[in-house]
């Protein structure tokens, strides 16, 4: 059993697997324990979240409306577009497209190189109107007690999601070389793969910081 | 169960991305009108189908063994035990009648 | 017992390849073990030194050995090495990475590269600490509570933080390998009920490091950024609660001490096992009590916080689960015990050091019900009653454990015999050295000396200074093994392939075993430690 397998030994298949098969199938379950970490790295963040927001709701709501919501559904929309460029990049890289891997692969790392771009603008925004947590935080008109604590998850939570981008785009980038290099194949795309579901996990992410950070306080009116 | 993976047509991909737009859509929309406390849980709704919806087919869970998905579902399960527990703390904390938060 | 040709240079794990560079690139989990082996015993050489700090100041009454901060610095280092230096890594980043792929019946690990990674992150998170120790040291507590640690201290506590990220990442890397070894990799005809306990109980630990350590991750990355950049998420004048940091902080920590105790039960099942040469009584409540104790854990992390302004409703609830955690770990006990009677028992060393853990780890267990219960730990909080409950079951339990697991598979590692008296009278050594080091202590707490105080009323000398005693019989019970370890490992005599004469995947191979494990592919008909006792047919 060791060793041989109805398929040639392919080049990629490490020696303590015994097919291409289990070498992909353990891939991917070690990629989504992985994920299961990150789950809970960011749960932290969130579960933060959810103490200060049931201890200064008002807070919360008012400090809310000082995020750019249409900003936030435009990176919304921007990432749900790099995880369709991402499926199909990992589809191509299954059905042995190069082309395809190629195209979608650069499609998906300017989506979250678009995300990243709109970021740095909201944070510039942010700090033109003092609202980041520290000795300068200093909103006018004042926000109510608690905000600090608002604005500093907000940091947080969408800083560490932001470095997720980015090595995720580092992640692609590697993904696109050897794409290009003719690396793939319907035998072998593994690598395409995992790195897809690490793209999509950042995704899933931002799906929930989004309503839960930008949407707060949009239904109340602006600010006079 | 064969792992051999089913190659998902890219209509498939599009549709799911075309839905997931329409919900964000929908959550900003919803966002906007004044349900009361409901607004969270309408929110957190269409996020965790967003979230499903990308976990299903972008990820293509639905084609991984069972065990991938215990995986997938004890991550976020687990969140809950720190939500709850946790939460347990701070909810009751006024049911004392002391002073502080 | 086997007769191998160990007379002739065999080409095991330990010989081929050749030369440093070919160690420090390796992908072979045996050489990965020893490996963390070699770092694992430098990083508890130096938490023994700080305790011998603490305890040399401890001797007398007044604070006159060392400072007051000093003394803060010398219990936090000590805590902070042997938690996430010694205790979470030890038994799975040694024992685990050497057994756990021989055990399924297979070459290696799934991730072979990745378990090279999680060495070189444990030792870059050891140099991070040693970095701390001489730039001045670390004085919250190994618990880094807020708001101290984030405002106030003034010490390092931003690369400390760093230090113990990068060691969890570690953690998480060797728990990640194990999950989808155990799931993806076992020998054909190994089923889950064929596997060893030792198996059940990595398993379970890897469970509780994947879920568990990225919460303290982002918990030391949430202080380290308050402290760096005043945010305000633990500052309670700006609204921050400073208790949310020990929810988070405990949510990891009390299931960590789970992924420090559950390996050792492994170990220990498989030494009873060996050492009455009988199955284990209750082979199936042992294996789920394992995953039990890891679900469980998680649930009761509020035990700890008790006496902050956490709520009691709250604590009534944390309360009645940590009564539930005893449940599983009792079942183990008696299971044990249960095994052992009317089995075959050898006096070997590893006899010995199994049945000390018995005693003590009970003890331990049981005196942890006393803090479980919220009343009691009203008095009891915070001093050396607490101390001593977690010595027991973690030098009492986990680390006897890691020495009994040692001394039994280290003719299997090496290839070589330790000296059998000497190991005897180690396992003896430590066990009253133990005692005494500990025992005094539950004394201390029940009269209410606080801990992390450097000096106490005159009253309490007597028990202070029996426990140093104990403690410095106990340094010499650990540095014994690190001597005569050593030199058998280059000098001992020659192992046969089961000098045990146990049942195990890991006997039937070569003592040291090749590179790739097994000479010939592993096949398994037959279900774990069927030993025959009498000549009874064993039905599998």
């Amino acid at each position: 059993m060791i060793g041989h397998s109805e398929h040639e030994h392919h080049p990629k298949l490490q020696h303590h697997f015994y097919s291409m098969e289990q070498q992909l199938e353990a891939s991917i379950l070690g990629m989504w324990v992985f994920l299961v970490t990150e789950v809970m790295f960011f749960g932290g963040l969130f579960m933060a979240y959810l103490v200060y927001r049931t201890a200064y709701p008002t807070a919360w709501a008012k400090s809310s409306e000082e995020l750019n919501v249409y900003m936030g559904a435009l990176n919304t929309a921007v990432l749900i577009c790099s995880s369709l460029t991402m499926a199909l990049a990992v589809r191509a890289a299954q059905v042995g497209s190069r082309r395809g891997q190629i195209v979608n692969l650069i499609l998906t790392i300017i989506f979250g190189s678009t995300f990243l771009v709109v970021k740095y603008f909201e944070y510039a925004q942010k700090f033109e109107h003092h609202l980041v947590p520290g000795p300068h935080f200093g909103p006018s008109p004042p926000l109510p007690y608690g905000s600090q604590i608002f604005f500093a998850l907000y940091f947080i939570m969408t800083g560490i999601h932001a470095l997720h981008m980015v090595a995720g785009i580092v992640l692609m980038s590697v993904i696109l070389v050897m794409a290009w290099r003719g690396r793939f194949s319907p035998a072998y795309y593994g690598p395409v793969e995992i790195s897809g579901l690490y793209w999509h996990f950042v995704d899933i992410v931002w799906i929930f910081l989004f309503p839960l950070l930008y949407l707060l306080g949009f239904n109340q009116p602006p600010l006079g | 169960m064969s792992t051999a993976h089913v190659i998902t047509p890219v209509r498939t991909y599009v549709t799911v991305f075309a839905l997931l737009l329409v919900c964000t859509g929908l959550t900003v929309f919803v966002a906007k009108q004044d349900f009361g406390f409901l607004n969270t849980a309408v929110a957190l709704t269409i996020a965790c189908f967003k979230a499903t919806l990308v976990i299903w087919f972008f990820m293509a869970v639905r084609y991984n063994t069972p065990l991938t998905k215990v995986v997938v579902v004890s991550g976020f399960a687990w969140l809950l035990i720190l939500f709850g527990l946790g939460m347990s703390d701070y909810l009751s904390r006024p049911w004392i009648g002391v002073l502080g938060r | 017992m086997h007769q191998s040709a160990t007379t002739t240079a065999r080409r095991s794990y330990l010989d081929a390849p050749y030369g440093v560079a070919s160690w420090l690139l390796t992908r072979d989990h045996k050489r990965i073990a020893v490996l963390y082996l070699i770092s694992i015993t430098i990083m508890f050489t130096l938490g023994a030194l700080f305790a011998a700090a603490v305890r040399t100041e401890l001797l007398t009454p007044k604070g006159d050995f060392l400072t007051a901060d000093l003394y803060n610095k010398m219990f936090t280092m000590h805590g902070v090495t042997m938690v996430f230096f010694f205790l979470v890594p030890s038994i799975p980043a040694t024992l685990g990475n050497f057994l756990m792929p021989i055990m399924c019946g297979t070459k290696d690990l799934a991730f072979p590269r990745i378990n090279l990674l999680s060495w070189y992150l444990y030792v870059i998170g050891g140099v991070i600490v040693l970095a701390v120790a001489i730039s001045g040291g670390l004085d919250t507590g190994w618990t880094f509570y807020t708001p101290y640690s984030s405002m106030s201290s003034t010490t390092n506590v931003t690369l400390a933080a760093l230090g113990v990220f990068v060691a969890g990442f570690s953690s998480i890397l060797t728990g990640f390998n194990f999950i989808v070894t155990v799931h993806r990799m076992r020998a054909p005809g190994l089923t889950w009920f064929r596997l060893p306990l030792f198996v059940w109980a990595q398993y379970a630990t890897s469970i509780v490091m994947i879920l568990g350590t990225p919460v303290i991750a982002i918990t030391v990355v949430l202080m380290a950024v308050e402290r760096a950049l005043h945010l305000g998420i633990f500052d309670p004048r700006v609204g921050g609660d400073p208790v949310l940091f020990q929810h988070l902080f405990w949510f990891y920590s009390h299931p960590a001490v789970y992924i420090m105790i559950l390996p050792g039960m492994g170990v220990i099942s498989e030494l009873v096992a060996a050492i009455s040469r009988k199955q284990i009584f209750g082979y199936g409540f042992v294996a789920f009590s394992s995953l039990a104790i890891a679900v469980i854990g998680f649930l009761v992390w509020g035990h700890h916080l008790f006496l902050s302004s956490q709520s009691i409703y709250a604590g009534l609830v944390f309360s009645f689960i940590s009564m539930l955690v005893a449940v599983p770990s009792a079942v183990k006990t008696f299971n044990w015990a249960a095994t052992m009677y009317k089995g075959s028992v050898s006096w070997d060393s590893p006899t010995y050091f199994v049945l000390g853990f018995m005693g003590l780890f009970t003890i331990g267990g049981l005196t942890g019900l006393y803090l479980a219960t919220m009343g009691m730990d009203i008095a009891l909080h915070d001093t050396y009653f607490v101390v001593a409950h977690f010595h027991y079951i973690m030098v009492g339990g986990a680390v006897m454990a890691f020495m009994g697991g040692l001394h039994f598979w280290w003719p299997k590692m090496f290839g070589r015999m330790y000296p059998e008296a000497l190991a005897k009278t180690c396992a003896i050594l430590i066990f009253v050295g133990f005692n005494l080091t500990f025992f005094p202590q539950f004394i201390l707490g029940y009269l209410g000396m606080p801990r992390r105080y450097y000096s106490y009323p005159d009253e309490l000398q007597v028990w202070n200074v029996l426990s140093t005693a104990g403690a410095s019989i106990l340094g010499l019970g650990y540095l014994l093994p690190m001597i005569y370890l050593t030199y058998s490992a280059f000098k001992g005599a020659q192992a046969p392939d089961n000098p045990w004469g146990a049942k195990g995947l890991e006997w039937t191979t070569t003592s040291p075993p090749p590179t790739f494990n097994f000479d010939e592919p592993v096949v398994v008909d037959e279900p774990a430690y069927n030993y025959r006792p009498h000549g009874e047919v064993h039905v599998g």
